[in-house]
Formats: C-alpha cells, structure tokens, sequence
C-alpha cells in the first residue's frame, strides 16, 4: 500500500486495466460483489405480418447467470431470443449488451457482435455436412479470422470436454443425435462467447442423451463464466438454469417476483 | 423390503438397518426397534429363521436367514406392479376448483405452483449433478413427477376460462 514509487493504483498502470476488465463482475467500478446487468430488453414488440409474436416484453440477465426462457408453443419465447441475439430487429423496444444497444446497430456492426460475443446452440445440430465434427466446431474461429491450424487445435480440446474422443474426422451423417448436438455445442463455445443463446438444445434428443447435453452445456457455461439463454418448453431442461421466466401471449411474467 | 435385502445372505439386524439406510433411508432412517419387530413378524410367519443368539457385548445378536417361503414372497413382490397413483383428487386440483368457485385468481395460485415446482426441479437436479448413481435414481424419479404436474398446470393454465364455466362461475 505505502510503496516507494506505488503511486495512486491503477492510474499510471495502463496494464491494469484488463486486470480488472478480466475480473469482470466484481472487479473494477461498482459494488464489489454485484453481479452486472449484461443483457437488458424493455418494450419489445414484433409482429409477423397482422400476428403479433412480442407485445411489450421486457427482461434482464446477469453476467455469468443461465437462465431458462419457457412458455407454449407460439407465445413468443424464439422471437424474443432472436431480438436478444440481434437475429430479428424488434419492432419497438431496445435491446441493451453489455452497454451497448443491439437493436439500433447497423448490421455491419451486429453481424461482428454476433460473431465475436455470442454463441448459438439450435435444437437439431444444424452442422455443415461437408465438414468433419472438428471442421465444425473450428467453423466459428474460421470465420473470425483464426489461422485454420490453430482453429483446429482449438477446436480439438472441446473433443475431451463434451466426450466426444475419437469423433473428430467423422461427418455429421455418421454422428447419433446426441454426438452431432454436443459438436453443436462445442461450436458455440468455442470461441469463448459471452453469451450461449440456446434454441430448444435438446429438442430433438432422447431424455438420457438431452440431459447428457444439459450437464454438459451447464458445467462447460459455469466453469468458464458464459452467460446462457436456454430457450425451453421441457421443465426437466429449465430445472438446469439458475431462474426461468415464462413468455405469455407476447410478454414475459417472473413467477416468483424475486427479480424484479 | 428388509427381507429382501435378506435374501442377499444371512444377516445381523444391524447389517439390515445400515443397509436399508444407504439405499433407501434419505435422511428417515429406520429404528431398531422396527427392524427388529420385522424380523419377529418375520420369523413368526415362517418367511425368515433366526439364528442361535451370539455372545457380545449390547443387546441380543441373530443372525437372520431367509426361508424358501420368504424368497418366494420376495419374488412375487417383484412381479407385482406397484398401484398406479391416480391421485384424482390432488391438492393441485383442490385449489384450482376452489379458487374458480370463490371468484379468486387460479392463475395466479398456477404460477405460484409453478415457480415451487420449478424450484423444486432445480434443487433435485443439482442432487443429481453432485450426488452417487442411486441419488441420480431417486431425483429422477421426483423429477418425472413434478414434471407431470407441470405439464397438469401448465395445461389448466390454458384452459382457465373453459374450466371456470364449468364450474359455475
């Protein structure tokens, strides 16, 4: 504290600053402890021709926080994670991450968002046939601009994570449902997104499989920090999230009320 | 069920009592007295014999075998489905009539059971993320439960107006 040459800490340290950048939450700025306020959505409103599928709805995500998005069929909960993910531009309303809005981004800007802070899980694999598992999953950082041997390498180290060994050189028609959902969801972490949106990730998996890719995606999530938005109409996957909110008729209810 | 962890092998009424725990206690273990009032009725009933009683220091020790006619017990127990719980006429389904017929919100009492079920999931789900095999088991079996009720609420939730005119209201 009283060294020599310490000077004020943190003001003449321009090493610092990713210090505390990295130590996120908690580290630099506000209360210590407080989680920080990362995705935010007020308003919403999107309609498809004369349907309406968003009519005011409005939610909140914590930094590192999964959270499970339920609700019927129709009532909304996809399109509220496409306007979240800056997939579809809502109508009305704003769309906050990390500080900047989404929805009033240029798409230029959006798509790097999307790109470089966001990852995505959809319910059936989605991978590119032509490509090898570890093709796949390099598929993001590729994209990004990674050099295709280091892609590949990092690529490889999901492999072990989400027990997936020996599948690497195999092609999505040679992987079980359950294989080809976990390479999906190697791909959305891969290049270490802050936010996983995910898209019914077990929807078309059976209940041993599906709970397999929810213990992965849920461990994977909490040991690096990634926030999640599991989109879910299956009570035993949403029990994996920290919270769940229900979309009703185009809007978002917290049951308990304790969030708010 | 003691008898038949007894078919295993002759045991003491301690073996029994540890073992019925482990499996089967989850935090209401079993008292010696009840273990040894079973094997009694056990014994008296033909199904079990005891042993000679054994020196030591405590209370009596028996070594208790299993007879043919308690392994056939065990047998047919295990072909036996156990009773489906139809459980017609629920709290969950209490409350909803209830409500409808006080003119009270029932869908509001919906969300409030959903949200403890929920809540509820959540925590068996994280047993079963940290626990052994045979808790994983056991969750799982709760899970499924809540999940039927879930999906009873979440299906009365939408039908709400058409069940308040049947009732009455």
């Amino acid at each position: 504290m009283d060294r020599p040459h310490g000077g004020p800490p943190g003001r003449d340290r321009p090493g610092g600053g990713p210090v505390s950048a990295r130590t996120g939450a908690t580290g630099s700025g506000a209360v210590s402890g407080r989680p920080t306020r990362i995705l935010e959505a007020t308003g919403l409103m999107k309609a498809f021709g004369q349907t309406p599928a968003l009519n005011g709805a409005s939610m909140g995500l914590d930094r590192g926080e999964i959270l499970a998005v339920m609700g019927p069929s129709g009532s909304g909960k996809s399109t509220l994670l496409h306007c979240l993910a800056g997939i579809l531009t809502p109508d009305a309303g704003e769309v906050w991450f990390n500080g900047d809005r989404l929805d009033t981004m240029s798409d230029d800007r959006r798509s790097e968002l999307r790109r470089d802070q966001f990852g995505f899980v959809f319910q059936s694999g989605q991978l590119v046939p032509e490509l090898t598992a570890e093709e796949n999953v390099a598929l993001p950082l590729l994209l990004s601009g990674t050099r295709r041997g280091l892609a590949i390498a990092e690529a490889r180290k999901w492999f072990g994570t989400l027990a997936l060994d020996g599948l690497e050189g195999r092609r999505s028609g040679e992987l079980s449902g359950g294989q080809a959902q976990r390479v999906a969801l190697a791909r959305g972490l891969v290049a270490r997104p802050v936010v996983l949106f995910a898209d019914e990730p077990t929807g078309s998996l059976d209940s041993v499989s599906g709970e397999l890719v929810m213990n992965l995606l849920t461990t994977a999530a909490r040991d690096r920090g990634t926030t999640v938005i599991v989109v879910t109409h299956d009570a035993r996957v949403a029990a994996y999230a920290d919270r769940e909110v229900v979309v009703r008729d185009g809007k978002v209810r917290t049951l308990t009320g304790a969030d708010a | 069920m003691l008898l038949g962890l007894l078919e295993r092998e002759p045991s003491h009424g301690y073996d029994l009592k540890r073992d019925y725990d482990s499996y089967f206690g989850q935090g209401r273990p079993l008292r010696y007295s009840q273990v040894y009032a079973t094997l009694s009725r056990l014994a008296r009933d033909g199904k079990a014999v005891a042993g000679p009683a054994e020196q030591g220091a405590g209370p009596e020790r028996r070594r208790y075998a299993i007879t043919e006619a308690g392994i056939e017990d065990v047998h047919a127990w295990l072909s036996e489905p156990a009773p489906p719980e139809p459980n017609l006429q629920s709290e969950l389904f209490a409350k909803v009539v209830i409500a409808l017929l006080l003119r009270q919100p029932a869908d509001r009492y919906l969300d409030t059971q959903r949200a403890a079920h929920l809540q509820r999931m959540r925590e068996l789900t994280q047993l079963k993320q940290q626990g052994s095999t045979l808790d994983m088991l056991l969750a799982d079996h709760s899970l499924y439960r809540l999940e039927a009720d879930l999906r009873w609420i979440d299906h009365t939730a939408a039908r709400l107006d058409a069940i308040a005119q049947a009732v009455g209201r």
